[in-house]
């Protein structure tokens, strides 16, 4: 680092313009481009007899219906399953436009493009499909008892079944070890949906060439450059004829990495087939019922542990609800099943999973991606064993700790990269002591019975989670330093308000030693680099990062090369300060980088002054060399790659004080706690508002949203009047601490951080209410009614 | 999330408004504050062939505060209301229900005799007139204006007496009597969201300054604000008398058991509240 811009609170680039409305939104796109609208099912399962459209054809500027009939090849298969899995024995994804049965409520059936979105709507209102009714499957316990089935072909409605097992270091299974222990203990905890819910929905504008038979679609994606090759495969198109832009995305919280969405392939199609611009933005009813929840579980616990708390004995047992379908695989539950073990080192660990289909909206990951579930069976059982015990939370957990000199620690199971799931670095012990600190934990017990003499009840609560982040298989960045000495860095990944226009720069402006200023980040613009993964599993900066740290490295070492021969110096000699290419011990020796970005494109013809050192009587270069030298290029840029040999594993603990009312059961946050530790931090300001925002998020899974389904499937609260995210009001301050311990896997040593916030959340409240009402919390979200309900049930009403 | 097709219509007096509203009938709809009716036409679960928007006319944008009462016209805003001292000087109970009606920006738009016409049982403002036994000013085309007392006024859930052709033109509020003071409690999910409950109270005290009427009115437990009269009721057995009374029904956000209980607690809250700032209007009075 040559200058201390990594790790600087610089302040976020793209504020200004995306507080002042200068922000360009997919639906800011495209303003005379036909709408369409989609006529959704409005039935949990059904199968289609008719589609009767005639109603719909004198609507003024109506101008195409579509139903699956009419989708050519690949368009009318089903949608990929992105990710197989050998345990996903019945994967099943759904059609782009529903072919003969649907499968959950706001499924697609017709397509329908108009002049605005106001006549498509009207047209959708006029197309009656005829629906034969069959049984829905609402509930994981409900889908492998009822003998009703989502798909007739996928038996108890079981999409995936797999166990994971370790054994202790004695050799023992998990269901032994719990025989062998002194103490066990069985429970049941239920987690309910949740949804990502962005304030942008998904969006997609496509234009299309037909006389360059090139295709350009912009997409409020999290992954541009799979969308466009799922676009160029589907369509049939060759890749080098479809760009992909993801323009300002406004929030995905993982909903917008599933893909390709049946709009995605629908619209570009459309602008095909009709030879017009056509756009579709999604409205928050769509976004509810056709988009993806995620979290529902049921999680059956049998835990043996001995007198001091270690645990001995983990036997998991999972129903994990998959909604319709799986296009994305079972990345969820694997992830809870693996990470479930947090920062312990527990004795024998067995996990069980089912992935069970329902007639409801798919579940794919949402920030956090089974973590959240995973953290709460493993902190509600260590709550579970102290209470038990009657020991301190803190120490039951403390006693179950991986220590810093066991790194790297091998949990002996395979991550959901499909790599061994091995920690890199962490420092629990003293994480847990800042968090004891930052929160006073020592010093509750007497607030807490201060509070009780005037009536007030109390309670604190601790959550801890190790969280694998920067997934591969890989990102790569591109570095060119301009002639005007700007650099321009662009990374293929895509950005939804995480503040990578910072980020990126600060890691491109210290590795290159230029002003902030003077760099620029392109993400998500597949014309500006076509190889990439996508932003999930809080991997951006640990990906892109370090490719773009080290695609500068790369322009670096050939801007010190060209500046050596430039001034007679030895390469070892000179540094890069403000942009200028300085010799050690010279003052005057110095170049600066815009020069060196001339001299190293050798030029013919000169377009201004500057240029003309570049040209071939300027007097540079040997007559006896190329000017190009052979496995050289022109100008001043680089493109690295960065593969990671596996995840690296960011931790953090939590803790919070609640107050419950004990008349209304009102339960309010009075103070969260959170110790953070990603590694180094690129930018610590943006790493706490990271943290913020998950918080939030997690107050919303913890106190307030849930999915709440009828018996037939229908979504009774499918909007933002009844689905309750947080308001600022009902979100805490955070304070928070970091800690960083470095990632040994990558030359930046950090690990990521943008799903931290939002994992422990549930676990912690829970542990909090918990103190304070004195009997166990196994079911999150929790209202204040369900908590006047547990009071009466034990009688402390 | 579009509105089906409508006719759109800006009347720019009282006369002309009255006219189309006579016109158009039950297919009219009348657009002042629009913070309920509009999401309802974009969800398409409303769908009125005719809107008839009554922002331009200005005489209707009043608010009038004497001895006897607070006149709210059909185009003042919430935070109007709210916001004049004259008016909270007249009738506490306005501004202390006014605060907790939505959000601040909600309130710079949506009118407060939009909001009884809306006639939501989860509403403050209802309550507020209902407890206060208020009255809306009804106007017609073709005959006189109608004053319809708030008992008579909602009807259920939603509904009003308001007929087809009508236009509700103002909301009067009776004025704090003397030795009096009120309250109003309520606790919903997130700030600003319709209560599961909410209590508004008044209580007067009697000349000797002993407890003399003791008035409740509860929203989000039944199809209209329900208003009890719990004179002579004890002060620690409020809860109890208001539960049951009240039959409340379960829904996604609260059991039936949990909102009746709810409402217990914050009439005990309320009353006690409102006592008290009886008690201080009395010995102000004494003074």
């Amino acid at each position: 680092m040559t200058t201390k811009l990594f790790g600087e609170p610089v302040q976020r680039r793209e504020d200004p313009r995306l507080l002042t409305g200068q922000g360009r939104y997919l639906d800011d796109l495209g303003p005379g481009a036909l709408a369409a609208a989609f006529v959704r099912s409005p039935h949990a399962h059904a199968r289609i007899r008719d589609i009767d459209v005639s109603g719909a054809l004198d609507v003024e500027g109506l101008v195409a219906i579509y139903t699956w009939e009419d989708l050519p090849g690949r368009a009318g298969q089903p949608l990929p399953l992105l990710i197989p899995h050998p345990a996903l024995t019945h994967g099943r994804t759904a059609y782009p436009l529903a072919k003969d049965v649907v499968r959950h409520v706001g499924e697609p059936v017709v397509m329908v493009v108009a002049r605005d979105r106001y006549l498509a709507e009207d047209a959708c209102a006029l197309i009656e499909v005829d629906y034969e009714f069959l049984k829905p499957v609402v509930g994981v316990e409900e889908a492998l008892r009822s003998g009703n089935l989502v798909h007739e072909d996928v038996p108890d409605n079981v999409g995936a079944h797999m166990v994971q097992e370790v054994p202790s270091a004695d050799g023992r299974g998990a269901a032994e070890a719990i025989e062998a222990a002194p103490y066990s203990l069985e429970f049941r905890l239920d987690i309910e949906r949740s949804a990502s819910m962005p304030l942008e929905g998904r969006g997609v504008y496509a234009r299309w060439d037909a006389d360059d038979h090139s295709l350009r679609v912009y997409s409020s994606t999290q992954t541009s450059t799979s969308v466009r090759m799922a676009i160029a495969a589907t369509l049939g198109l060759p890749l080098p004829k479809v760009e992909v832009i993801a323009p300002d995305v406004g929030g995905g919280f993982g909903v917008k990495i599933m893909h390709p969405w049946p709009e995605e392939i629908l619209v570009p199609w459309a602008a095909i087939t009709l030879g017009r611009e056509v756009k579709w933005t999604e409205d928050r009813r769509e976004h509810f019922i056709s988009s993806a929840h995620e979290r529902a579980q049921v999680q059956q616990v049998k835990v043996g542990f001995d007198g001091e708390g270690h645990v001995l004995g983990l036997d998991v047992t999972i129903l994990h609800d998959h909604g319709a379908y799986t296009p994305y695989g079972i990345i969820v539950p694997i992830i809870t099943s693996t990470q479930l073990l947090g920062p312990y080192r527990i004795g024998a660990y067995r996990v069980e999973f089912s992935s069970v289909y329902t007639n409801t909206v798919q579940v794919t990951p949402y920030r956090g991606a089974g973590r959240p579930q995973g953290v709460f069976c493993m902190e509600r059982t260590m709550d579970h064993i102290s209470r038990h015990l009657g020991l301190d939370r803190a120490a039951v957990r403390a006693a179950n700790f991986i220590q810093p000199d066991e790194f790297p620690y091998d949990q002996g199971m395979i991550f959901q990269d499909g790599r061994p799931l091995i920690y890199d670095s962490g420092d629990y012990p003293e994480s847990l002591r800042m968090l004891k600190e930052l929160i006073d934990w020592d010093g509750f017990p007497a607030r807490k019975a201060e509070a009780a003499a005037r009536g007030r009840r109390l309670g604190i609560g601790i959550g801890c989670y190790v969280e694998g982040t920067g997934v591969g298989p890989y990102e790569g960045g591109h570095v060119q330093v301009t002639s005007d000495g700007r650099v321009h860095v662009s990374t293929g990944l895509t950005s939804q308000g995480q503040g990578h226009e910072t980020v990126f720069a600060q890691i491109a402006a210290s590795e290159l030693g230029v002003p902030l200023e003077r760099v620029s980040v392109v993400t998500g613009d597949t014309r500006r680099f076509g190889y990439a993964v996508g932003t999930f599993a809080s991997r951006a900066a640990v990906m892109s990062g370090n490719a773009i740290a080290l695609a500068c490295r790369k322009v670096r070492e050939k801007a010190l090369r060209i500046a050596a021969d430039a001034l007679e110096a030895d390469p070892r000699d000179l540094s890069i300060t403000d942009g200028v290419v300085h010799v050690a011990g010279d003052p005057r020796a110095s170049i600066p980088l815009a020069t060196v970005a001339v001299l190293s494109n050798p030029l013919r013809y000169a377009f201004d002054e500057e240029a003309k050192r570049a040209t071939q009587f300027a007097g540079g270069g040997s007559a006896d060399r190329p000017p190009i030298e052979e496995g050289d290029e022109p100008g001043l840029e680089g493109r690295e790659y960065y593969s990671p040999i596996r995840s690296t594993f960011a931790s953090g603990m939590h803790a919070a004080i609640v107050e419950t009312d004990p008349d209304t059961a009102e339960i309010t946050i009075l103070r969260y706690a959170v110790v953070h530790d990603c590694g180094n931090l690129i930018n610590p300001m943006i790493v706490e508002g990271q943290i913020h925002g998950g918080v939030a998020q997690g107050v919303g899974g913890a106190l307030y949203e849930r999915m709440v389904y009828d018996q037939h499937g229908q979504l009774l609260n499918a909007s933002f009047m009844d689905f309750l995210m947080p308001y600022v009001t009902e979100v805490p301050a955070v304070e928070t601490a970091h800690l960083e311990t470095p990632s040994p896997l990558n030359p930046l040593g950090i690990k990521g951080a943008g799903e931290a916030g939002v994992i422990p959340v549930s676990a912690v409240i829970a542990s909090a209410v918990e103190d304070a009402e004195d009997f166990p919390i196994d079911r999150m979200p929790l209202s204040p009614s369900e908590l006047f309900d547990l009071r009466s049930r034990h009688g402390t009403g | 999330m579009k509105p089906p097709p409508f006719d759109y219509h800006a009347p720019r007096d009282l006369g002309e408004a009255l006219a189309v509203l006579a016109e158009t009938g039950e297919h009219g709809k009348v657009l002042a504050g629009g913070q309920s009716l509009i999401p309802l036409l974009n969800m398409r679960l409303a769908a009125p062939g005719h809107l008839v928007d009554i922002n331009r006319i200005d005489p209707l944008d009043t608010l009038t505060a004497t001895a006897e009462g607070v006149t709210v016209g059909a185009l003042a805003r919430h935070s109007r209301v709210e916001r004049s001292s004259e008016a909270a000087a007249a009738q506490p109970l306005l501004r202390q229900a006014l605060r907790l009606v939505a959000h601040p920006v909600i309130r710079n738009r949506g009118t407060v005799v939009g909001s009884l016409v809306h006639a939501d049982p989860a509403a403050e403002m209802p309550a507020v007139l209902a407890l206060l036994g208020g009255s809306v000013r009804l106007a017609r085309a073709d005959g006189p204006a109608r004053e319809v007392a708030a008992a008579d006024f909602f009807t259920g859930p939603l509904e009003s007496a308001l007929r087809p052709g009508e236009l509700a033109v103002s909301a009067f509020f009776p004025a704090l009597p003397p030795r009096s003071g009120t309250a109003f409690r309520e606790f919903a999910r997130r700030h600003g969201d319709y209560a599961l409950a909410g209590i508004a109270a008044l209580v007067t005290l009697d000349e000797a300054g002993a407890v003399g009427a003791v008035k409740v009115a509860c929203i989000g437990v039944g199809a209209t604000p329900i208003v009890l009269d719990l004179t002579g009721v004890e002060p620690d057995a409020v809860a109890h008398a208001v539960r049951g009374r009240i039959e409340p029904e379960a829904d996604i956000h609260a059991s039936a058991d949990y909102r009746r209980h709810l409402a217990g607690v914050l009439a005990a809250r309320a009353v006690d509240e409102a006592n008290g700032e009886a008690r201080r209007a009395f010995d102000h009075a004494g003074r």
